[in-house]
């Protein structure tokens, strides 16, 4: 048994009789072929006849797209001052009709997105109002972990201890291998570029100076700073807003949880335990990447460099370094969790929030980094 | 020709639009349905019951093609949906239409766009007339037309329902597959989906496969009812057969308090 799919080409033929004017239908008038039949009907309507008849006698197959054709092309003709009938259409198509008739879509009132320089200055405003929300939004969640947070140490027992060590292990431990890795080719570069500058002054030794300081003061936690806000930033800010997209959030405002407490505070307190980790981390590997250059590139063996960077930095130098990171670990926490509880009901809001997350966590950072380094200078170290 | 009417083959009775034979489909291990026959007559509506996770839902997702099967055959429209060419499975696409459990609307367009995504898809129609499409199939299916620019967190759960069917009948399908399609609904908005499914199907021909629990719907709008278990289809009959039919599980769903209540 097969039962084939046949398309036959809609067609229409007229024929006039004085001041009467037959339209004869006939093929298939669906929805498969409903551009080229509403392409045949096209001017119809203004053709010159005192009454028509629609003729559907010979029509094969017809749906409602085949259907609100004709009824359309009724309304035109009766709109104009015609007299117009549809007849001749198979009995099992009268409930058809009738839903056609009763359902009829009219005039779509399309609105038209504004132009000009009263919608551009109004999107100005509206772009200006936003940011001003997105400040409170972001003091309201800082407000909101600090009050959470302060709760949990002076009761313990509300610290949320596991969820705080899964998000560790998320955000931390299984960023060690990408970030090690990274920050020992950065290192390596860094030190290849500076040696070969340095050398043509006879300054080999300082290479050590330059990547000691460039790292362990900017680069490092920088460079680890980005890495966690596209990696588990834009992880926070979806699985947060998803769980609001399916409700999850209500349910929990309803149990009685806060969702800050629930939510928030776990991923926040294991960022900033984890992103000095991390730095540290990068650090390390960083002067490695960079000795084990040295020592291929300039011949200066591990101990002469391990001797030359004691000279070159200090404790301080390594500290200015970390003391940013628990810093930037919060400006990433607080956009990406204050992000995901903004996604609304689409698929489509949730990716948009984690972009915005991730491009708005990444530009924050480096914003305070630059803030970091006006305020060492004005401290003189 | 009209395939609804003119179509006869040997050993098949006249114009099944859906042959089930021998459907083994199964997770793991233990099969949940196993060598499974099931007819769908053109122009009938059919109710699909059946314990919770005895597999009603397996069986229509096998029948679409979104679970693999390890053996059996599906004929939609006579054809073997197994051996098609990908041109031929895009038209078998255009013929059914599916209402998922949840509704399954894509979230980022609105109503209208959802009811015109199987139009784009498929054809190349005029804007105008899409538009006015998508509207006659909103209010067919009783949706008001404001709703039409309305995204689909902002529906309520009848709504979506109504949303979801009438994207389902974009295409004007000849087979339409319906997941539970009363459930979350309170009973008056369930009866009137009951009325709107036999009256789309008075309208456009449609033929109607439809999981249900509902035994209001099964004893107004279904023509024949199927009963899953023991994972293969126990029994297909009337609503009245279903009274004499000698199975335990059978026998509670239909002569169980609730049902009595309905036939009183």
């Amino acid at each position: 048994m097969n039962i084939p799919l046949v398309l036959e080409q809609p067609k229409v033929t007229a024929s006039v009789h004085g001041s009467e004017m037959r339209l004869t239908f006939s093929g298939d008038w669906t929805v498969q072929r409903a551009a080229e039949a509403e392409r045949l009907l096209a001017g119809v309507a203004d053709r010159d006849a005192g009454s028509v008849v629609l003729d559907l006698s010979a029509v094969t197959a017809l749906d409602t797209a085949g259907a609100w054709l004709v009824v359309r092309l009724r309304d035109a003709l009766t709109a104009k001052g015609r007299s117009a009938a549809i007849e001749g259409y198979d009995d099992s198509y009268t409930p058809l009709f009738d839903e056609v008739e009763e359902h009829k879509p009219h005039d779509i009132a399309e609105a038209l997105p504004r132009r000009g320089i009263v919608a551009g200055v109004e999107k100005v405003g509206r772009r200006t109002v936003d940011v001003w929300h997105d400040a409170v939004d972001l003091v309201a969640i800082l407000g909101q972990f600090a009050s959470g947070l302060s709760a949990c140490l002076v009761n313990v027992t509300r610290m949320r201890g596991i969820a705080v060590l899964h998000h560790f292990d998320q955000t931390g431990r299984t960023a060690v291998p990408i970030i090690a890795l990274m920050s020992f080719l950065i290192g390596g570069i860094i030190a290849q570029q500076g040696a070969f500058y340095l050398r043509q002054f006879g300054a080999d030794q300082f290479v050590v100076d330059l990547v000691g300081v460039l790292v362990l003061r900017e680069i490092g936690v920088l460079l680890t700073a980005i890495m966690v806000a596209g990696r588990s930033g834009s992880a926070f800010t979806a699985e947060i807003g998803s769980m609001k997209m399916r409700e999850e959030i209500d349910a929990m405002h309803v149990i009685g949880l806060r969702p800050v407490e629930v939510l928030v505070v776990p991923r926040l307190t294991a960022l900033m335990i984890a992103l000095p980790i991390l730095a540290f981390i990068a650090d390390v590997s960083a002067l490695a990447g960079a000795g084990l250059v040295s020592w291929a590139y300039l011949g200066l063996t591990p101990q002469a460099f391990v001797i030359r960077l004691q000279e070159a930095i200090d404790l301080q130098t390594l500290y200015i370094g970390i003391v940013k990171a628990p810093v930037m670990a919060l400006i990433i926490g607080l956009i990406s969790c204050a992000e995901g509880l903004k996604v609304a009901g689409s698929a489509e809001s949730l990716g948009r929030q984690t972009t915005v997350a991730v491009v708005k966590a990444i530009f924050m950072v480096i914003v305070v980094d630059g803030l970091f380094a006006v305020f060492f200078a004005a401290i003189n170290i | 020709m009209d395939a609804r009417v003119t179509s006869t083959a040997p050993g098949a009775s006249t114009a099944d639009v859906l042959t089930v034979r021998g459907l083994t489909v199964g997770f793991g291990d233990a099969p949940v349905l196993e060598n499974l026959d099931l007819d769908v007559h053109a122009g009938e509506i059919l109710g699909f019951v059946g314990g919770s996770g005895t597999g009603k839902t397996v069986l229509m997702r096998a029948i679409l093609g979104l679970l693999p099967k390890r053996s059996g055959t599906i004929e939609v429209f006579g054809t073997d949906v197994d051996h098609v060419s990908d041109e031929e499975r895009r038209q078998v696409g255009q013929r059914w239409g599916v209402l998922f459990q949840q509704g399954a609307l894509f979230s980022s367009l609105t109503v209208r766009q959802n009811i015109q995504v199987p139009m784009r898809e498929h054809l190349r129609l005029p804007r105008r007339l899409m538009d006015e499409l998508a509207l006659l199939k909103l209010e067919l299916t009783g949706l008001p037309r404001d709703s039409a620019d309305k995204y689909p967190s902002e529906l309520s759960g009848g709504m979506t329902k109504r949303a979801s069917l009438a994207r389902a009948l974009a295409l004007d399908p000849e087979l339409v597959f319906l997941d539970e399609p009363t459930s979350g609904l309170d009973p008056i908005g369930a009866a009137e989906f009951d009325d709107l499914i036999g009256k789309l199907r008075d309208t456009l021909g449609l033929t109607v496969y439809m999981i249900t629990h509902d035994l209001d719907s099964l004893y107004t709008v279904c023509d024949r009812i199927a009963v899953l278990g023991n994972r293969k289809v126990l029994v297909t009959g009337t609503y009245g057969e279903m009274l004499t039919y000698d199975h335990p599980w059978v026998h509670a769903y239909f002569r169980g308090e609730r049902a009595r209540r309905i036939e009183s």
